[in-house]
């Protein structure tokens, strides 16, 4: 394949995923309200368009057109570069997540990914980890102490549970062998006995998956542990003093970093794009397309789930909790991993 | 040639960001230029083959590390410094130091001109060339350091640990 050949599909492949993660990130905030509003036993959006379906681009009009109100005493340069390192990184991950299988068009073929790095787990946890900047940033140029104290907060909340959710993932690794995510999702492909799926959370490693979701709920700042945010402690935490654009894009990078998280959960634990495939060449080129975007919904919904069924953590009982509690436990995983992996092999 | 431009200028960020280091005068200003050191030195490692320790260097230094030191400043509430003229000493001393360390680091250059440049991705970077190295063939010095790195984490908790004295103190005058 010539290399005019490889820029043009790379760059179809990058505008479709950051035209579908984009529309995903807005659509999961109808979504959550949607959800909240069942649970909470009353409707939600429903007059923007049929079941409220067009509240997200109101709500963008709405950002678009908002004052955008600046503090005078902020720190100028850093206040305006939070939100755009905040977003940045949290778009970054999705370049390595793959979406399906090789498909092929005529005499073109291509991974449905748009890049293949054979470090590609350590690029997600590197975007994750440089993405507290957005907030620790924002947190102390806005120059105000409800933005401080919830900045402090929550750049120590997801320094502490990356280390968990790092480890977590160590277990996946030692059992797939690779850091390559792709190969971590062809290591998960067939069937145990013809019916179970190989997937990582039926071979074993169905704490570590606990452990990873209970870390990624800690370092999106979402579910019990959205302390950094608490509306009746902290007024609005690290984006208090932000308004319009700026807050939109701290809230989009918010549930990127969602979404990303619950892809990364797919792709380690529940095999990714594996599912019964069937039918004719473009259904069994898109089907597990659709299988991986069903698996990430479920993620999606259990976000929402969890943060209006369970209260929140406090501060204290947050950072013992990942130290103490969930640090250990996932030593102790890849402990027996790497022990029945060594003597299986 | 690709390779030669690449390196020098993100070699040029990285200086570039370790002197703008010293000459910031607010904190703040000099932690985010070290970040741009290390993000800099992130893709000269890349450059030269050894990505598992790119993305390491980005998780642990500019990632961890960093954040520490933005969290450190942000607490501490450190305001601009204040310009106080500079020591005559460090500028008798320093000036010619400077000149002599140049000089030395470019006849050591000179010297060895006749060595051939590392071309891009020379090295054994991948996950399974690490791990061959760090566990099979220097796994003594491996093990040696993770001991020299609990020796200073205890370190660290003895250092912020409460004086015991004052924490008596104070229960006797509770009594």
């Amino acid at each position: 394949m010539g290399i005019i050949t490889f820029i043009i599909i790379s760059l179809i492949k990058i505008a479709a995923v950051i035209f579908v993660m984009m529309t995903a990130a807005a659509y999961s905030v109808w979504l959550e309200r949607k959800v909240s509003a069942h649970i909470q036993n009353r409707w939600g959006p429903t007059k923007v368009g049929p079941f409220g379906l067009l509240q997200p681009l109101a709500d963008g009009v709405k950002f678009i057109f908002k004052e955008d109100l600046t503090e005078s005493n902020v720190y100028k340069p850093l206040y305006i570069a939070a939100p755009i390192i905040a977003m940045a990184f949290a778009l970054t991950s999705i370049a390595v997540v793959p979406f399906g299988n090789f498909v092929n068009a005529g005499h073109w073929g291509t991974y449905l990914q748009i890049t293949d790095v054979n470090i590609g787990l350590l690029v997600i946890l590197g975007s994750t980890a440089m993405g507290v900047y957005g907030v620790a940033l924002a947190g102390w140029s806005s120059n105000s102490k409800y933005s401080l104290l919830g900045g402090l907060r929550a750049s120590a909340q997801m320094i502490s549970y990356e280390v968990s959710l790092g480890l977590a993932l160590v277990g996946v690794v030692i059992m797939a062998g690779s850091l390559s995510l792709r190969e971590i999702v062809d290591a998960q492909g067939g069937h145990y006995f013809g019916y179970i799926p190989r997937w990582n959370i039926f071979s074993g490693q169905v704490f570590a998956f606990f452990i990873y979701l209970i870390s990624a709920y800690a370092e999106t700042n979402r579910a019990p542990f959205d302390l950094p945010e608490a509306e009746s402690e902290l007024v609005a935490g690290y984006h208090t003093e932000y308004s319009s654009m700026k807050f939109a894009m701290f809230f989009v990078a918010e549930y990127c970093s969602m979404v990303t998280v619950s892809c990364l959960a797919t792709l380690m634990f529940l095999g990714g794009w594996h599912g019964p495939v069937f039918g004719p060449y473009i259904l069994q080129a898109a089907l597990p397309v659709i299988w991986f975007c069903v698996k990430v919904f479920c993620f999606m919904f259990l976000y929402v789930w969890v943060r209006w069924t369970v209260p929140r953590f406090r501060y204290d009982q947050l950072m013992a909790f990942g130290w103490k509690v969930l640090l250990p436990l996932a030593l102790a995983n890849i402990v027996i991993t790497a022990l029945i992996v060594a003597w299986r092999g | 040639m690709f390779h030669l431009i690449l390196f020098l200028f993100f070699g040029a960020i990285c200086v570039a960001g370790a002197v703008n280091l010293l000459v910031q005068s607010h904190p703040i200003n000099s932690a985010l230029s070290l970040i741009a050191v290390m993000a800099s030195l992130a893709v000269e490692y890349l450059l030269l083959g050894a990505e598992f320790l790119m993305a390491t260097q980005v998780i642990v230094y500019a990632g961890a590390i960093m954040v520490l030191f933005v969290i450190t400043i942000m607490l501490l509430n450190a305001g601009k410094e204040e310009r106080t003229g500079g020591s005559r000493v460090a500028l008798l001393f320093g000036v010619p130091g400077v000149l002599a360390a140049a000089l030395l680091i470019g006849w050591t250059i000179v010297l060895h001109s006749n060595t051939a440049s590392v071309p891009i991705g020379a090295l054994k970077g991948d996950p399974h060339g690490i791990a061959q190295l760090l566990f099979h063939d220097f796994l003594l010095p491996f093990e040696v350091t993770s001991v020299l790195i609990l020796i200073a984490i205890m370190g660290a908790v003895v250092l912020a640990s409460r004086p015991e004295a004052v924490v008596r103190g104070a229960r006797k005058d509770a009594e």
